[in-house]
């Protein structure tokens, strides 16, 4: 029920080499993170393991299939159990709060069930129970273009949570958020993969939250997986090799950072020289 | 000066402007494009003279009721040629948008199907649209006799291919992400079309389709032609009869329709912001 990728290499269209040899074998119900500078492939790993991009070498089975071998009505099928938490939410501006969650169960709705529910929603209910976990619950009918861009990635959030997906997949789900809520969100992420016994992959771009709440962290570069190990043995000098580009290694604040923390507004993660 | 930082686009916008300019003069002379003519001494008098056949507009309580009654069957038609038209452009627009394939996530196996479905809608509707509506409706005479079913199903099939095209295109220049996002968790590609890019593109879509009504009630003139009657056929049998006032009286009705298209294209996209 987890995933693997054996020998993985894609190119993009523009020529750009975004992975190369990945071997990467992740049992179901394990809690992975992915870390690693901008640009080094995290986000192109996630669409592998999303099936929504095609690796043009290597081995893909996810859950129980192979996406690129199977039919499509498998493969759809095989898309409807994977929940990917996009970096920034793809949420039409002018949708409604309700209607942007619920549009996670359209893999499993059949088409009347979707229609309907824009002329009324089916399960407001459950929309807002999702939305709850994340303190939006009063956000419901709201447009998403009230939102501040920490909320959106919130309600994006939610709408995976609705969908239950087998296998929990988010890029940067807190890139948008402050400290404090990248905390908590984090958190429950976990937690709910823990209590639904699914498989967790998370990029973040800040590497104290990976190891605070990850077992698991895999550090990517140039395309290539650096390191797979469990948190407590990834060393500083590994980190450094990671981020060598970056100069610095980025931290939401709190394990290695010494200023005060940052807590007004919708804050990009936090840097440290 | 420095070199380094021109624009590198600069010359070739340049130089497509002075081929623009250049092919456009030998066509103004092709089309004898003279417009000092315009203000002639005697040009001005033969127009002024044509012009104030027209005035005073016919009033006459025999006429309106004429006039009336011609209205509402240039309405009917207008309206059952658009009803025809957007049956026959919706379905070929959402075959020509790019963005609602399932096969290009990836991408997929089998993507020559949906390519050579696009090839195919895309020449059908320009054979729709091609052909003037004056040519279908003198087929369809032959089929229907002289009325109003030749002139709606011309104005259907000609106004469907400049809809589906039209759809195709707004469709296909709609932020795609959202749709795709839903396509990758598994939903069809008609619920991606309903939650995806429609919140984006419905206001579009909406104005440009009472635009085309607009278009369909000034193109009943037309119909005078096929015996459609509506304000077509009034107008034909005015200008034939060479009564000026009669024709300003349809002239100032048509302007009072195409105002009031307008301002439920505008209400319309209000509804929809």
């Amino acid at each position: 029920m987890g995933f693997s990728l054996e020998g993985v290499g894609l190119t993009h269209a523009n020529g750009f080499r975004a992975l190369r040899g990945v071997d990467l074998r992740i049992a179901a119900g394990e809690r992975v993170a992915l870390i690693g500078a901008s640009g080094a492939g995290k986000t192109t790993l996630l669409r592998v393991l999303a099936a929504s991009l095609r690796p043009g070498e290597g081995r893909v089975k996810l859950l129980d299939g192979e996406p690129w071998v199977c039919a499509p009505a498998a493969l759809r099928r095989l898309r409807a159990r994977i929940g990917l938490v996009h970096q920034s939410p793809p949420i039409p501006p002018r949708q409604r709060v309700v209607t942007a969650v619920l549009a996670g169960r359209l893999g499993q709705w059949p088409l009347w069930k979707s229609l309907a529910s824009l002329v009324l929603p089916v399960d407001p209910d459950g929309a807002r129970q999702a939305l709850a976990r994340l303190d939006l619950a009063e956000r419901l009918y709201e447009r998403c273009d009230r939102l501040s861009g920490g909320q959106l990635q919130r309600v994006a959030l939610a709408r995976v949570l609705y969908q239950q997906p087998d296998l929990l997949l988010a890029d940067e789900p807190v890139s948008a958020m402050d400290p404090a809520l990248s905390e908590l969100t984090i958190s429950l992420l976990n937690e709910e993969a823990t209590r639904r016994g699914v498989t967790l992959v998370a990029s973040l771009h800040a590497v104290d939250l990976a190891l605070r709440h990850f077992p698991r962290v895999v550090g990517v570069k140039d395309g290539t997986i650096l390191f797979d190990l469990p948190a407590a043995q990834v060393s500083d000098a590994l980190l450094r090799e990671l981020y060598a580009a970056e100069g610095g290694l980025p931290l939401v604040g709190g394990l290695r950072a010494p200023e005060p923390a940052e807590t007004a507004g919708e804050l990009p993660p936090l840097r440290c020289a | 000066m420095s070199t380094t930082v021109r624009d590198p686009a600069a010359l070739l916008r340049l130089g497509w402007t002075l081929v623009a300019l250049v092919l456009l003069w030998p066509l103004l002379r092709l089309t004898d494009f003279h417009p000092a003519a315009l203000f002639e001494a005697g040009n001005l008098t033969a127009m002024g003279n044509f012009l104030a056949g027209f005035l005073p507009p016919e009033t006459s309580p025999d006429f309106l009721s004429l006039l009336g009654k011609a209205t509402v069957e240039t309405l009917a038609m207008a309206t059952a040629g658009i009803a025809l038209s957007i049956l026959l452009a919706v379905p070929l627009g959402l075959v020509l948008t790019r963005s609602l394939s399932i096969a290009r996530l990836g991408p997929g196996r089998r993507g020559w199907i949906g390519q050579s479905l696009r090839a195919v809608a895309r020449a059908l509707l320009a054979v729709l649209r091609g052909v003037p509506e004056l040519v279908w409706a003198l087929l369809f005479v032959r089929v229907f006799g002289l009325g109003a079913a030749a002139g709606v199903l011309a104005l259907g099939i000609t106004y469907g291919g400049m809809l589906g095209k039209v759809y195709g295109e707004i469709l296909e220049s709609t932020d795609a992400r959202p749709a795709r996002a839903l396509l990758e968790a598994g939903s069809g590609r008609l619920a991606a079309l309903c939650y995806g890019l429609l919140p984006n593109a419905a206001s579009e879509l909406v104005s440009y389709t009472v635009y085309r009504w607009e278009c369909a009630v000034r193109a009943s003139v037309v119909m005078g032609f096929v015996g459609a009657g509506g304000l077509g056929q009034l107008m034909d049998q005015s200008m034939k009869m060479l009564n000026g006032g009669e024709a300003a009286s349809i002239l100032v009705t048509f302007l009072v329709l195409v105002v009031a298209a307008d301002g439920l294209s505008e209400l319309l996209r209000r509804r929809l912001a």
